[in-house]
């Protein structure tokens, strides 16, 4: 006799489909989402610090203006004009690019999408930082790629871990290299100059695609924007770009810049996904970046980022427990702690949920169940104030959470009994 | 027009669950043409109760703080008539070790256990307890939360060493611990309606993923395999159904419950846990037996919300 699993189509869905999990951890964050819980997890930007009335004004003239083409089906490509706009906002990371390499997308998760449909078969091997993003790791197993994480420090990937990685992988076909150089999420740090170079010349004698996602390049708190990847190697890379973090996230306006024959995939992949991007939100940013000092906006939002990671920054130091370390973002939202030896991120969220402060535990930025011991902290949202009673209530929880680990004894077991210890930035 | 207002939400790790199960029972009401506020548990509530004064609420919160009797006595403070166990009743069956000792002491089965609060651990070892625990229960055991629901915290637990990382676990959601005796058998859950007269709907055969009916095989459809009626023979079903019965009615508890039991292969119900505040999300088991007796969410809850307004 058959039951029933309450779902009639349990049956037909795709092979891809079987290693989306819904979780308890997603569960949790209904509870983070409530104002008494001060939340350190989501990465949502401060959209508040954008004028209405220059928003309003704005959105007016579009419609005033262009209002029927703003309401009209466009281009697959994406809007000319703001690609020609695009182009100049990426000369403030060192590429030069040509309009006709730019693919407009609803958002740089879609051209991540697009990018990895475009290169990706079931099986193919797509390597990552180890912790990378966490969105990149979902579109890369909906894909069913097989990804494999590469060892990162301080300064962001480690070039010979690449090496040894891509060397083990021989007789493997290893499609891409995935890479966030700048202010990483979740890792907060960023990958050197040096670096820079070497990572370059691996990929390219290895004969890897280098996917270059770089959504917080422009929102750096010191010195001017690192030079991307790209502007080294425009037939090796594919560089994402967003206006999520420099304009508005709701907008949905991203880009993918790829040499001619990738982008002429791109937009037949896009096209086939949404016809086009929406002209509305393309005429916006488009009309943004012409008549409004969007440098100075970007200025004004790293001000504000740089004043949050400080709160952050300085209650860690003051109130975490001894043992716990963390990075030190030079710019963008996260910043990744390193839990006392022992500690599990993700059996200790209930019990941060309970005492009202959320984080997103490890695991979640790893294919592989590596993790437990890391947590990501973002600062982007909660006001100053806010971030130091989180951290308080945080340091509250790491404590309790020591304590019980000393009373069951195991503390220092659960990072031997995983093996070596989680590679990745350790740097206080 | 009876106005009504479905509490969900509220701060516990259940709220995700509560939020749905709150949303479609205020959706079925509105279908038989109640009038229906949907709240949260927060600190406006009690300003919101106050001024809007509802004939009725709906208490759909699940785990602490709903569950657990303290908003039912907020509820009866504020003189609300509200569908549900009241708050001392809840104290009682949410507590699964207070629960599980007064149903046992009908002479229903329930797995052997202790019950131990955090700070014991500290104060005579914990090596020295979990050895004496598994000595008394034996292996394989269950670790839980003593309060909570979804089977959050909850551990089936085989071998010793994976002991004290389990209860790690469970200490997350609570500071108090239950270590039971695990039942192998087939789990039923048995939706219980008094309306007037205590009735057990059909109950549901849990059929879940390697036998262990977690978070994920809880609220994810397709992952769990339900067989109503159950695939067992009648007379097991009836001692189970019998063994629902005496818990509502030993622990106290009013208009719905639901309980949950193993049926060992001796045909034997063990008592597990009973809830006060049953899911009803597109996946829970309350809604499957109500389906099952060709009755409908809406016009049961709305025929509990009646009986309520006339206490």
């Amino acid at each position: 006799m058959t039951g029933t699993r309450l779902d009639p189509w349990v049956g037909a869905y795709a092979a891809r489909t079987h290693g989306l999990a819904v979780s308890e951890i997603r569960a949790l964050f209904a509870v983070a989402s409530r104002p008494e819980v001060v939340s350190l997890a989501g990465g949502m930007p401060f959209v508040q610090a954008l004028s209405t009335d220059v928003m309003v004004a704005t959105a007016e003239r579009v419609l005033r203006e262009r209002g029927t083409q703003a309401l009209q089906y466009g281009s697959g490509q994406g809007d000319v004009h703001l690609r020609e706009q695009i182009a100049r906002v990426m000369a403030e990371v060192a590429i030069t690019a040509h309009p006709d390499d730019i693919v407009v997308t609803t958002g740089s998760q879609m051209a991540l999408d697009l990018v990895t449909r475009t290169f990706c078969d079931p099986g193919d091997v797509v390597l990552v930082e180890a912790p990378s993003y966490v969105g990149a790791l979902g579109v890369f197993a909906s894909y069913q790629c097989d990804v494999v994480h590469v060892a990162m420090d301080e300064d962001g990937l480690i070039p010979e871990a690449l090496r040894e990685t891509i060397a083990a992988l021989r007789g493997r076909r290893i499609k891409m290299l995935y890479t966030i150089p700048n202010f990483h999420n979740p890792a907060g740090v960023t990958l050197t100059d040096e670096r820079r170079h070497e990572v370059l010349r691996i990929a390219q004698d290895a004969g890897i695609l280098l996917l270059e996602d770089d959504p917080y390049g422009l929102l750096g708190f010191e010195g001017p924007p690192p030079r991307a990847l790209r502007a080294e190697d425009p037939d090796g890379v594919v560089y994402l770009g967003s206006f999520s973090k420099t304009i508005a996230a709701g907008l949905r306006v991203g880009w993918a810049v790829a040499p001619h024959g990738v982008r002429e995939k791109l937009v037949l992949a896009s096209e086939a996904a949404v016809l086009c991007p929406s002209n509305y939100a393309q005429l916006t940013v488009s009309e943004y970046l012409a008549t409004q000092p969007w440098r100075e906006q970007i200025k004004a939002f790293a001000q504000l980022y740089e004043e949050r990671r400080d709160a952050l920054l300085d209650s860690l130091q003051a109130m975490m427990p001894a043992g716990t370390r963390w990075t030190i973002p030079a710019g963008g939202f996260y910043s990744w702690l390193t839990l006392p030896e022992g500690l599990d991120a993700t059996a200790m969220l209930p019990r941060a949920i309970n005492s009202l402060v959320a984080y997103v535990p490890g695991t979640g930025f790893f294919a592989d169940g590596q993790g437990r011991s890391h947590l990501r902290l973002s600062y982007c949202y909660p006001e100053p104030d806010r971030i130091v009673e989180g951290v308080r209530r945080l340091a509250a929880v790491v404590e309790s959470e020591l304590a019980l680990a000393e009373v069951f004894g195991t503390a220092g077991s659960s990072a031997r009994a995983l093996g070596s210890a989680v590679p990745g930035p350790d740097v206080k | 027009m009876t106005h009504v207002v479905v509490l969900a939400g509220g701060l516990s790790p259940e709220r995700d669950v509560s939020l749905r199960s709150g949303r479609r029972v205020a959706e079925a009401l509105r279908e038989v043409g109640v009038s229906v506020t949907e709240c949260d548990v927060d600190a406006q509530l009690i300003g919101t109760l106050r001024s809007m004064r509802p004939d009725v609420v709906v208490p759909m919160v699940h785990g602490t703080t709903g569950e657990d009797g303290a908003v039912r006595y907020v509820l009866g403070a504020l003189g609300l008539p509200f569908i549900g166990a009241t708050g001392s009743a809840c104290e009682r069956a949410f507590d699964k070790s207070v629960a599980a000792s007064l149903v046992g002491q009908t002479g229903t089965a329930t797995p052997r256990s202790i019950t131990l609060p955090q700070a014991a651990f500290g104060e005579l070892g914990a090596g020295e307890v979990l050895a004496a625990a598994v000595d008394f229960i034996g292996l394989p055991l269950v670790v839980k939360p003593i309060k909570g629901g979804s089977a959050l915290g909850v551990s089936v637990v085989r071998e010793a060493g994976a002991l004290p990382a389990a209860m790690v676990g469970a200490f997350a959601y609570g500071t108090v611990v239950i270590l039971q005796q695990f039942i192998a058998g087939t789990e039923l859950a048995l939706s219980v309606l008094d309306d007037g007269a205590v009735r057990v709907l059909p109950p549901v055969e849990i059929q879940a993923p390697n036998g262990i009916y977690d978070y994920h095989a809880r609220y994810v459809a397709g992952t769990t395999e339900f067989f109503v009626p159950a695939r067992l023979d009648e007379a097991s079903v009836q001692r189970a159904v019998s063994v629902a019965t005496t818990v509502h009615t030993t622990l106290g508890l009013r208009d719905w419950s639901r309980t949950d039991v193993i049926v060992d292969e001796h045909g034997e119900p063990w008592f597990l846990e009973v809830n006060v505040a049953p899911g009803m999300t597109e996946t829970s088991l309350f809604p499957q037996s109500l389906a099952a007796a060709g009755l409908d969410v809406g016009a049961v809850t709305a025929d509990l919300i009646s009986r309520a307004l006339a206490r």
